[in-house]
Protein backbone atom coordinates (compact mmCIF):
# COMPACT_ATOMS: atom_id res chain seq x y z
CA UNK A 1 0.00 0.00 0.00
CA UNK A 2 2.90 2.36 0.68
CA UNK A 3 4.29 1.65 -2.68
CA UNK A 4 3.39 4.67 -4.77
CA UNK A 5 3.03 3.30 -8.99
CA UNK A 6 4.36 5.85 -11.67
CA UNK A 7 1.66 6.89 -14.09
CA UNK A 8 1.79 9.16 -17.29
CA UNK A 9 -0.89 12.03 -17.26
CA UNK A 10 -3.28 11.61 -20.29
CA UNK A 11 -5.68 14.88 -19.39
CA UNK A 12 -6.44 17.03 -17.02
CA UNK A 13 -9.93 18.02 -15.83
CA UNK A 14 -11.88 19.63 -12.39
CA UNK A 15 -14.14 18.10 -10.22
CA UNK A 16 -15.94 19.22 -7.11
CA UNK A 17 -13.02 22.52 -7.69
CA UNK A 18 -10.62 19.91 -7.84
CA UNK A 19 -8.06 19.49 -9.69
CA UNK A 20 -7.99 15.70 -11.52
CA UNK A 21 -6.47 13.73 -14.39
CA UNK A 22 -6.52 10.66 -16.12
CA UNK A 23 -3.42 8.21 -15.52
CA UNK A 24 -2.03 5.73 -16.98
CA UNK A 25 -0.21 2.96 -15.59
CA UNK A 26 1.22 0.44 -18.35
CA UNK A 27 -2.67 0.14 -19.33
CA UNK A 28 -4.78 0.61 -16.95
CA UNK A 29 -5.90 3.96 -16.35
CA UNK A 30 -6.96 5.32 -13.42
CA UNK A 31 -8.94 8.98 -12.05
CA UNK A 32 -5.63 11.07 -9.91
CA UNK A 33 -6.18 13.95 -7.77
CA UNK A 34 -3.29 16.60 -8.69
CA UNK A 35 -4.08 18.53 -6.12
CA UNK A 36 -0.25 17.89 -4.52
CA UNK A 37 1.53 18.65 -7.65
CA UNK A 38 -0.79 21.34 -9.25
CA UNK A 39 1.51 22.32 -12.12
CA UNK A 40 1.22 18.48 -13.26
CA UNK A 41 0.84 18.78 -17.22
CA UNK A 42 -0.71 16.21 -19.85
CA UNK A 43 1.77 14.03 -20.78
CA UNK A 44 4.42 14.26 -17.78
CA UNK A 45 5.19 11.21 -15.01
CA UNK A 46 4.32 11.41 -11.88
CA UNK A 47 4.73 8.31 -8.95
CA UNK A 48 0.95 7.67 -7.64
CA UNK A 49 -0.55 6.59 -4.33
CA UNK A 50 -4.48 5.67 -3.92
CA UNK A 51 -5.13 8.26 -6.65
CA UNK A 52 -3.05 10.66 -5.50
CA UNK A 53 -0.03 12.31 -7.77
CA UNK A 54 2.58 12.97 -5.16
CA UNK A 55 6.09 13.85 -6.90
CA UNK A 56 7.38 14.57 -10.23
CA UNK A 57 9.25 11.43 -12.29
CA UNK A 58 10.93 11.19 -15.23
CA UNK A 59 9.67 9.37 -18.48
CA UNK A 60 13.16 6.94 -18.26
CA UNK A 61 12.70 6.10 -14.61
CA UNK A 62 8.60 5.72 -14.68
CA UNK A 63 9.28 3.20 -18.03
CA UNK A 64 11.79 1.34 -16.07
CA UNK A 65 9.49 1.04 -12.50
CA UNK A 66 6.74 0.17 -14.62
CA UNK A 67 8.04 -2.74 -16.65
CA UNK A 68 9.98 -4.21 -13.22
CA UNK A 69 6.46 -3.56 -11.60
CA UNK A 70 4.83 -5.31 -14.28
CA UNK A 71 7.38 -8.49 -14.47
CA UNK A 72 6.89 -8.47 -10.57
CA UNK A 73 3.08 -9.04 -10.88
CA UNK A 74 2.83 -5.69 -8.82
CA UNK A 75 0.72 -3.90 -11.28
CA UNK A 76 -1.93 -7.12 -10.41
CA UNK A 77 -1.42 -6.44 -7.27
CA UNK A 78 -2.51 -3.00 -7.50
CA UNK A 79 -4.96 -2.50 -9.95
CA UNK A 80 -6.90 -6.34 -9.69
CA UNK A 81 -9.58 -7.66 -8.04
CA UNK A 82 -8.80 -7.13 -4.33
CA UNK A 83 -11.92 -9.82 -3.33
CA UNK A 84 -10.59 -12.12 -5.66
CA UNK A 85 -6.66 -11.73 -4.25
CA UNK A 86 -8.05 -11.84 -0.84
CA UNK A 87 -10.33 -15.14 -1.45
CA UNK A 88 -6.99 -16.50 -3.02
CA UNK A 89 -5.52 -15.75 0.24
CA UNK A 90 -7.83 -17.32 2.51
CA UNK A 91 -9.11 -20.29 0.56
CA UNK A 92 -12.83 -18.66 1.17
CA UNK A 93 -15.21 -19.17 -1.38
CA UNK A 94 -15.67 -16.48 -4.33
CA UNK A 95 -17.50 -14.61 -5.28
CA UNK A 96 -20.32 -13.82 -2.53
CA UNK A 97 -23.13 -15.54 -2.78
CA UNK A 98 -25.41 -12.06 -2.85
CA UNK A 99 -23.35 -9.98 -5.09
CA UNK A 100 -25.76 -9.28 -7.68
CA UNK A 101 -23.50 -8.68 -10.69
CA UNK A 102 -21.85 -12.14 -9.90
CA UNK A 103 -22.53 -15.69 -10.50
CA UNK A 104 -21.97 -17.20 -7.05
CA UNK A 105 -19.53 -20.03 -6.83
CA UNK A 106 -16.52 -21.86 -5.48
CA UNK A 107 -13.03 -20.01 -5.43
CA UNK A 108 -11.25 -20.83 -8.65
CA UNK A 109 -7.72 -21.74 -7.94
CA UNK A 110 -5.30 -19.16 -5.85
CA UNK A 111 -3.21 -16.78 -7.80
CA UNK A 112 -1.45 -13.89 -7.96
CA UNK A 113 -0.30 -11.78 -4.95
CA UNK A 114 -0.34 -13.69 -1.57
CA UNK A 115 -1.36 -16.89 -2.68
CA UNK A 116 0.46 -19.76 -1.05
CA UNK A 117 3.95 -20.53 -2.26
CA UNK A 118 3.92 -20.88 -6.03
CA UNK A 119 4.60 -23.84 -7.13
CA UNK A 120 7.39 -22.29 -10.15
CA UNK A 121 10.89 -21.87 -8.95
CA UNK A 122 10.52 -24.21 -6.15
CA UNK A 123 13.21 -26.81 -5.78
CA UNK B 1 26.57 -14.20 -6.96
CA UNK B 2 23.71 -16.48 -8.19
CA UNK B 3 20.72 -14.98 -9.22
CA UNK B 4 22.66 -11.65 -9.97
CA UNK B 5 21.59 -12.42 -13.70
CA UNK B 6 17.98 -11.76 -13.23
CA UNK B 7 18.40 -7.76 -11.85
CA UNK B 8 17.40 -5.41 -14.43
CA UNK B 9 20.84 -4.56 -14.97
CA UNK B 10 22.77 -7.25 -13.79
CA UNK B 11 26.64 -5.13 -15.02
CA UNK B 12 25.13 -2.49 -12.67
CA UNK B 13 24.09 -4.71 -9.47
CA UNK B 14 27.76 -6.58 -10.00
CA UNK B 15 29.52 -3.22 -9.85
CA UNK B 16 27.68 -2.15 -6.74
CA UNK B 17 28.01 -5.70 -4.87
CA UNK B 18 31.73 -5.29 -6.27
CA UNK B 19 32.06 -1.71 -4.50
CA UNK B 20 30.07 -2.85 -1.22
CA UNK B 21 32.91 -6.15 -0.87
CA UNK B 22 35.39 -4.27 -0.92
CA UNK B 23 34.65 -1.19 1.18
CA UNK B 24 33.01 -3.74 3.95
CA UNK B 25 36.05 -4.40 6.76
CA UNK B 26 33.64 -5.25 9.45
CA UNK B 27 30.18 -6.06 10.72
CA UNK B 28 27.30 -3.51 10.04
CA UNK B 29 23.18 -3.72 10.63
CA UNK B 30 21.54 -1.90 8.64
CA UNK B 31 17.36 -1.82 8.78
CA UNK B 32 15.24 -1.43 5.88
CA UNK B 33 12.42 0.54 7.05
CA UNK B 34 9.91 0.24 4.38
CA UNK B 35 7.97 -3.25 3.83
CA UNK B 36 8.31 -2.78 0.21
CA UNK B 37 11.89 -2.76 0.84
CA UNK B 38 11.62 -6.03 2.62
CA UNK B 39 10.02 -7.85 -0.22
CA UNK B 40 12.33 -6.42 -2.49
CA UNK B 41 15.35 -7.45 -0.91
CA UNK B 42 13.82 -11.40 -0.17
CA UNK B 43 12.40 -11.90 -3.64
CA UNK B 44 15.50 -11.00 -4.92
CA UNK B 45 17.66 -12.44 -2.36
CA UNK B 46 19.88 -9.61 -1.60
CA UNK B 47 20.51 -10.37 1.98
CA UNK B 48 22.29 -13.16 0.66
CA UNK B 49 24.18 -11.26 -2.41
CA UNK B 50 25.90 -9.03 0.40
CA UNK B 51 29.02 -9.90 1.99
CA UNK B 52 28.25 -12.16 5.38
CA UNK B 53 29.56 -8.85 7.46
CA UNK B 54 26.44 -6.41 6.33
CA UNK B 55 23.31 -7.72 7.93
CA UNK B 56 19.87 -6.37 6.65
CA UNK B 57 17.37 -6.09 9.59
CA UNK B 58 13.19 -5.84 8.90
CA UNK B 59 12.13 -2.77 10.14
CA UNK B 60 8.43 -1.84 11.12
CA UNK B 61 7.43 -0.21 7.94
CA UNK B 62 4.60 -1.87 6.89
CA UNK B 63 1.51 0.18 8.17
CA UNK B 64 -1.12 -2.58 7.91
CA UNK B 65 0.76 -4.57 10.02
CA UNK B 66 1.55 -2.28 12.53
CA UNK B 67 -2.46 -0.86 12.66
CA UNK B 68 -3.31 -2.47 16.68
CA UNK B 69 -5.21 -4.93 17.06
CA UNK B 70 -7.92 -2.40 18.99
CA UNK B 71 -8.30 -0.36 15.73
CA UNK B 72 -8.93 -3.66 13.66
CA UNK B 73 -11.46 -4.68 15.92
CA UNK B 74 -13.07 -1.05 16.00
CA UNK B 75 -13.16 -1.08 11.97
CA UNK B 76 -14.66 -4.68 12.23
CA UNK B 77 -17.28 -3.84 14.83
CA UNK B 78 -18.55 -1.02 12.61
CA UNK B 79 -18.15 -2.44 9.41
CA UNK B 80 -20.80 -5.14 11.12
CA UNK B 81 -23.55 -2.22 11.32
CA UNK B 82 -26.85 -2.51 9.24
CA UNK B 83 -26.38 1.55 8.40
CA UNK B 84 -22.76 1.20 6.96
CA UNK B 85 -20.66 1.02 4.19
CA UNK B 86 -17.41 0.41 5.33
CA UNK B 87 -14.73 1.51 2.90
CA UNK B 88 -10.77 0.60 2.79
CA UNK B 89 -7.88 -0.27 0.42
CA UNK B 90 -8.05 -4.11 -0.27
CA UNK B 91 -4.77 -4.81 1.74
CA UNK B 92 -7.06 -4.23 5.19
CA UNK B 93 -9.19 -7.22 4.08
CA UNK B 94 -7.44 -10.24 5.56
CA UNK B 95 -5.62 -8.89 8.44
CA UNK B 96 -6.94 -10.38 11.87
CA UNK B 97 -8.99 -8.68 14.32
CA UNK B 98 -9.64 -11.00 17.61
CA UNK B 99 -11.18 -13.71 16.07
CA UNK B 100 -12.48 -12.62 12.19
CA UNK B 101 -11.44 -10.24 9.83
CA UNK B 102 -12.84 -8.12 7.19
CA UNK B 103 -13.28 -10.51 4.38
CA UNK B 104 -15.41 -12.33 6.88
CA UNK B 105 -17.38 -9.10 8.05
CA UNK B 106 -18.06 -9.17 4.05
CA UNK B 107 -19.47 -12.93 4.08
CA UNK B 108 -21.32 -12.41 6.80
CA UNK B 109 -23.90 -9.33 5.19
CA UNK B 110 -21.53 -6.32 5.68
CA UNK B 111 -21.54 -3.62 3.49
CA UNK B 112 -17.54 -3.71 2.78
CA UNK B 113 -16.23 -2.07 -0.27
CA UNK B 114 -12.67 -2.01 -1.64
CA UNK B 115 -12.00 1.25 -2.70
CA UNK B 116 -8.86 2.46 -4.61
CA UNK B 117 -8.69 6.01 -3.53
CA UNK B 118 -9.89 7.77 -0.17
CA UNK B 119 -11.67 10.18 -2.62
CA UNK B 120 -14.04 6.76 -4.01
CA UNK B 121 -15.27 6.27 -0.59
CA UNK B 122 -16.53 10.39 -0.79
CA UNK B 123 -17.92 9.46 -3.38
CA UNK B 124 -20.37 6.76 -2.32
CA UNK B 125 -20.97 8.94 0.66
CA UNK B 126 -22.50 11.48 -1.70
CA UNK B 127 -24.47 8.35 -3.77
CA UNK B 128 -25.34 7.28 -0.25
CA UNK B 129 -26.53 10.06 1.62
CA UNK B 130 -29.47 7.87 4.00
CA UNK B 131 -26.11 5.98 5.13
CA UNK B 132 -22.95 6.31 6.96
CA UNK B 133 -19.65 5.86 4.88
CA UNK B 134 -16.80 4.97 7.10
CA UNK B 135 -13.25 4.77 5.62
CA UNK B 136 -10.62 3.01 7.05
CA UNK B 137 -7.65 6.11 7.16
CA UNK B 138 -4.30 3.85 8.13
CA UNK B 139 -1.01 4.44 6.52
CA UNK B 140 1.95 6.27 6.56
CA UNK B 141 2.96 9.62 5.36
CA UNK B 142 2.50 8.35 2.04
CA UNK B 143 -0.76 7.43 2.63
CA UNK B 144 -1.77 10.55 5.39
CA UNK B 145 -2.17 13.45 2.57
CA UNK B 146 -4.50 11.37 0.51
CA UNK B 147 -6.29 10.81 3.17
CA UNK B 148 -5.84 14.62 4.72
CA UNK B 149 -7.62 15.93 1.28
CA UNK B 150 -10.66 13.25 1.49
CA UNK B 151 -11.62 14.83 5.00
CA UNK B 152 -10.70 18.27 3.83
CA UNK B 153 -13.59 18.16 0.84
CA UNK B 154 -16.07 16.20 2.96
CA UNK B 155 -15.90 19.61 5.18
CA UNK B 156 -15.89 21.84 1.99
CA UNK B 157 -18.51 20.03 0.27
CA UNK B 158 -20.56 19.05 3.22
CA UNK B 159 -21.19 15.65 3.26
CA UNK B 160 -22.01 14.71 6.69
CA UNK B 161 -22.59 10.80 6.68
CA UNK B 162 -18.95 10.49 5.52
CA UNK B 163 -16.16 9.81 8.54
CA UNK B 164 -12.72 8.29 8.87
CA UNK B 165 -11.45 5.62 11.58
CA UNK B 166 -8.31 6.80 11.84
CA UNK B 167 -4.90 5.06 12.46
CA UNK B 168 -2.27 6.96 10.35
CA UNK B 169 1.55 6.26 11.92
CA UNK B 170 4.99 8.79 11.33
CA UNK B 171 8.29 7.03 10.62
CA UNK B 172 10.74 9.31 12.79
CA UNK B 173 9.36 8.20 15.92
CA UNK B 174 9.37 4.56 15.23
CA UNK B 175 12.86 5.19 14.24
CA UNK B 176 13.40 7.07 17.75
CA UNK B 177 11.31 4.10 19.42
CA UNK B 178 14.23 1.53 18.01
CA UNK B 179 17.40 3.59 18.40
CA UNK B 180 16.54 3.54 22.20
CA UNK B 181 15.46 0.14 22.88
CA UNK B 182 18.06 -1.73 24.83
CA UNK B 183 18.61 -4.44 22.75
CA UNK B 184 19.17 -2.11 19.19
CA UNK B 185 21.82 -3.60 16.66
CA UNK B 186 20.88 -1.21 14.05
CA UNK B 187 23.74 1.03 13.20
CA UNK B 188 22.75 2.37 9.86
CA UNK B 189 18.66 3.08 8.30
CA UNK B 190 17.48 2.90 4.60
CA UNK B 191 14.93 5.10 4.87
CA UNK B 192 11.51 4.34 3.08
CA UNK B 193 11.88 6.15 -0.25
CA UNK B 194 8.34 6.79 -0.69
CA UNK B 195 7.53 8.51 2.66
CA UNK B 196 10.27 11.11 1.90
CA UNK B 197 8.60 11.86 -0.99
CA UNK B 198 6.06 13.67 0.57
CA UNK B 199 7.91 14.59 4.21
CA UNK B 200 10.81 15.38 2.19
CA UNK B 201 14.29 14.71 4.90
CA UNK B 202 13.51 17.37 7.05
CA UNK B 203 13.25 15.02 9.86
CA UNK B 204 16.28 12.79 9.77
CA UNK B 205 19.31 15.29 10.54
CA UNK B 206 18.58 15.45 13.85
CA UNK B 207 18.19 11.91 14.46
CA UNK B 208 21.12 10.68 12.30
CA UNK B 209 23.54 13.03 14.80
CA UNK B 210 21.98 12.16 17.81
CA UNK B 211 22.09 8.43 17.29
CA UNK B 212 25.10 8.89 15.16
CA UNK B 213 23.96 6.54 12.54
CA UNK B 214 23.50 7.08 8.58
CA UNK B 215 19.95 7.16 7.09
CA UNK B 216 20.08 6.54 3.39
CA UNK B 217 16.80 7.63 1.87
CA UNK B 218 16.58 4.23 -0.71
CA UNK B 219 13.82 3.29 -3.39
CA UNK B 220 12.26 -0.05 -3.52
CA UNK B 221 13.93 -1.46 -6.89
CA UNK B 222 17.09 -4.11 -6.43
CA UNK B 223 19.65 -1.77 -7.62
CA UNK B 224 17.76 0.92 -5.11
CA UNK B 225 18.27 -1.30 -2.72
CA UNK B 226 22.08 -1.92 -3.46
CA UNK B 227 22.98 1.60 -3.78
CA UNK B 228 21.44 2.27 -0.45
CA UNK B 229 23.38 -0.07 1.44
CA UNK B 230 26.41 0.74 -0.74
CA UNK B 231 25.99 4.11 0.61
CA UNK B 232 25.28 3.22 4.17
CA UNK B 233 28.16 1.01 4.24
CA UNK B 234 30.44 3.79 3.06
CA UNK B 235 29.71 6.06 5.86
CA UNK B 236 29.64 3.48 8.60
CA UNK B 237 33.22 2.11 7.11
CA UNK B 238 34.40 6.37 7.49
CA UNK B 239 32.73 6.89 10.87
CA UNK B 240 30.23 9.72 9.22
CA UNK B 241 26.70 9.75 10.18
CA UNK B 242 24.81 12.15 7.51
CA UNK B 243 21.64 11.96 6.16
CA UNK B 244 21.81 10.89 1.96
CA UNK B 245 19.37 10.62 -0.90
CA UNK B 246 19.70 7.62 -2.68
CA UNK B 247 16.61 8.14 -4.38
CA UNK B 248 16.94 11.61 -6.07
CA UNK B 249 14.33 10.91 -8.75
CA UNK B 250 11.65 11.06 -6.50
CA UNK B 251 12.57 12.47 -3.88
CA UNK B 252 13.33 16.51 -3.51
CA UNK B 253 14.95 18.02 -0.23
CA UNK B 254 11.82 19.76 1.10
CA UNK B 255 9.07 16.80 0.14
CA UNK B 256 5.29 17.65 -1.63
CA UNK B 257 4.85 21.27 0.05
CA UNK B 258 1.12 21.30 -0.78
CA UNK B 259 0.67 17.46 0.79
CA UNK B 260 2.85 18.77 4.24
CA UNK B 261 0.27 22.06 4.17
CA UNK B 262 -2.58 19.40 3.74
CA UNK B 263 -1.17 17.15 6.87
CA UNK B 264 -0.94 20.07 9.11
CA UNK B 265 -4.19 21.55 8.55
CA UNK B 266 -5.83 17.87 9.09
CA UNK B 267 -4.23 16.39 11.74
CA UNK B 268 -2.44 16.50 14.45
CA UNK B 269 0.70 14.22 16.15
CA UNK B 270 -0.82 12.14 19.05
CA UNK B 271 1.05 9.27 20.60
CA UNK B 272 -0.35 6.17 18.84
CA UNK B 273 -0.07 1.89 19.81
CA UNK B 274 1.80 -0.04 17.05
CA UNK B 275 0.68 -3.79 16.76
CA UNK B 276 3.09 -5.87 18.49
CA UNK B 277 5.31 -2.97 19.83
CA UNK B 278 2.97 -0.76 22.15
CA UNK B 279 2.56 2.78 22.29
CA UNK B 280 5.60 5.21 20.76
CA UNK B 281 5.57 8.83 21.91
CA UNK B 282 3.68 10.77 18.76
CA UNK B 283 4.04 8.27 16.71
CA UNK B 284 0.69 8.92 14.76
CA UNK B 285 -1.67 11.36 13.60
CA UNK B 286 -5.23 12.16 14.43
CA UNK B 287 -7.66 14.69 12.91
CA UNK B 288 -7.47 17.97 14.29
CA UNK B 289 -10.16 19.65 16.11
CA UNK B 290 -11.63 21.69 13.43
CA UNK B 291 -12.53 17.91 11.40
CA UNK B 292 -13.18 15.96 14.54
CA UNK B 293 -16.70 15.75 13.10
CA UNK B 294 -15.32 13.51 10.47
CA UNK B 295 -14.00 11.05 13.15
CA UNK B 296 -15.99 7.92 12.35
CA UNK B 297 -14.26 7.19 16.51
CA UNK B 298 -16.92 10.40 17.95
CA UNK B 299 -19.27 9.22 15.41
CA UNK B 300 -19.59 5.85 16.53
CA UNK B 301 -19.47 4.43 19.78
CA UNK B 302 -17.26 1.64 19.70
CA UNK B 303 -16.96 0.36 23.21
CA UNK B 304 -16.51 -3.50 25.21
CA UNK B 305 -14.12 -4.62 22.59
CA UNK B 306 -12.21 -7.04 24.41
CA UNK B 307 -9.31 -8.08 21.74
CA UNK B 308 -7.21 -10.81 22.33
CA UNK B 309 -3.53 -11.06 20.60
CA UNK B 310 -3.06 -14.71 19.97
CA UNK B 311 -0.02 -15.60 22.34
CA UNK B 312 1.82 -17.42 19.52
CA UNK B 313 2.42 -14.45 17.15
CA UNK B 314 6.18 -12.87 17.72
CA UNK B 315 5.37 -10.34 15.02
CA UNK B 316 6.31 -7.81 17.34
CA UNK B 317 9.53 -8.98 17.42
CA UNK B 318 9.73 -9.31 14.06
CA UNK B 319 8.48 -5.70 13.22
CA UNK B 320 11.32 -4.38 15.59
CA UNK B 321 14.02 -6.13 13.97
CA UNK B 322 14.54 -8.29 16.73
CA UNK B 323 14.08 -11.83 14.89
CA UNK B 324 13.87 -12.86 11.46
CA UNK B 325 9.97 -14.66 10.37
CA UNK B 326 11.53 -17.84 10.05
CA UNK B 327 13.04 -17.88 13.58
CA UNK B 328 9.43 -17.90 14.59
CA UNK B 329 8.34 -21.45 15.71
CA UNK B 330 5.08 -20.84 14.37
CA UNK B 331 6.04 -19.88 10.96
CA UNK B 332 5.01 -22.04 8.09
CA UNK B 333 2.94 -24.12 11.02
CA UNK B 334 0.20 -22.59 13.28
CA UNK B 335 0.63 -19.32 10.89
CA UNK B 336 0.37 -18.79 7.21
CA UNK B 337 -1.34 -16.92 4.88
CA UNK B 338 -4.45 -18.66 4.80
CA UNK B 339 -4.47 -18.93 8.73
CA UNK B 340 -2.47 -15.80 10.27
CA UNK B 341 -1.68 -15.15 13.57
CA UNK B 342 -0.71 -11.69 12.95
CA UNK B 343 -0.80 -9.22 9.99
CA UNK B 344 2.72 -9.33 8.89
CA UNK B 345 2.02 -12.66 7.64
CA UNK B 346 -1.08 -11.41 5.24
CA UNK B 347 -0.16 -7.85 4.38
CA UNK B 348 1.42 -7.73 0.98
CA UNK B 349 4.78 -5.49 2.74
CA UNK B 350 4.26 -7.68 5.63
CA UNK B 351 7.91 -9.48 6.40
CA UNK B 352 6.67 -13.30 7.59
CA UNK B 353 4.70 -13.28 3.84
CA UNK B 354 7.82 -11.94 2.24
CA UNK B 355 9.90 -14.86 3.93
CA UNK B 356 6.59 -16.99 3.19
CA UNK B 357 5.92 -16.18 -0.32
CA UNK B 358 10.29 -16.24 -1.95
CA UNK B 359 12.11 -18.56 0.18
CA UNK B 360 12.35 -21.71 -0.95
CA UNK B 361 10.29 -24.10 1.76
CA UNK B 362 10.36 -27.70 2.23
CA UNK B 363 6.61 -28.33 1.52
CA UNK B 364 4.67 -31.07 4.57
CA UNK B 365 1.17 -31.37 6.08
CA UNK B 366 2.57 -29.96 9.35
CA UNK B 367 -1.25 -29.07 11.20
CA UNK B 368 -2.58 -26.03 11.77
CA UNK B 369 -4.61 -23.64 13.84
CA UNK B 370 -7.25 -24.19 11.23
CA UNK B 371 -6.35 -27.80 10.34
CA UNK B 372 -9.87 -28.91 11.76
CA UNK B 373 -11.03 -27.41 8.91
CA UNK B 374 -10.16 -28.77 5.52
CA UNK B 375 -11.32 -25.58 3.87
CA UNK B 376 -9.20 -23.44 5.34
CA UNK B 377 -6.46 -25.65 5.70
CA UNK B 378 -3.34 -24.35 4.33
CA UNK B 379 -0.30 -26.00 2.69
CA UNK B 380 2.17 -25.49 5.35
CA UNK B 381 5.65 -25.16 5.67
CA UNK B 382 8.40 -27.46 7.85
CA UNK B 383 11.01 -25.64 9.81
CA UNK B 384 13.47 -26.84 7.33
CA UNK B 385 16.29 -24.56 6.95
CA UNK B 386 15.80 -21.42 4.61
CA UNK B 387 18.12 -21.89 1.27
CA UNK B 388 18.79 -19.51 -0.83
CA UNK B 389 15.69 -17.62 -2.93
CA UNK B 390 15.44 -17.46 -6.34
CA UNK B 391 14.11 -14.66 -8.59
CA UNK B 392 10.56 -16.11 -9.17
Amino acid sequence: MCLAVPGRVLDIGEKDGTRMATVDFGGVQKEVCLEYLPDLQVGEYAIVHVGFALQRLDEESAKQTLELFAQLGMLQEEFGDPWEQAAAVGGDPWPFTDDPDLEPGPASEPAPALAAPQEEGRP
Amino acid sequence: MKYIEEFQDPDLARRLLDDIHATVTRPWALMEVCGGQTHTIIRHGIDQLLPEQVELIHGPGCPVCVTPLEVIDKALEIASRPDVIFCSFGDMLRVPGTGRDLFQVRSEGGDVRVVYSPLDALRIAQQNPKRQVVFFGIGFETTAPPNAMTVHQAKKLGIPNFSLLVSHVRVPPAIEAIMRSPSCRVQGFLAAGHVCSVMGVREYPELAARHRVPIVVTGFEPLDILEGVRRAVRQLERGEHTVDNAYARAVRPEGNPAALAMLEDVFEVTDRAWRGIGVIPDSGWRLSERYRDFDAEHRFSVTGINTLEPAECRSGEVLQGLLKPHECEAFGTLCTPRSPLGATMVSSEGACAAYYLYRRLELGTVPSAKAANPAVAAPTAASAPLEASPVV
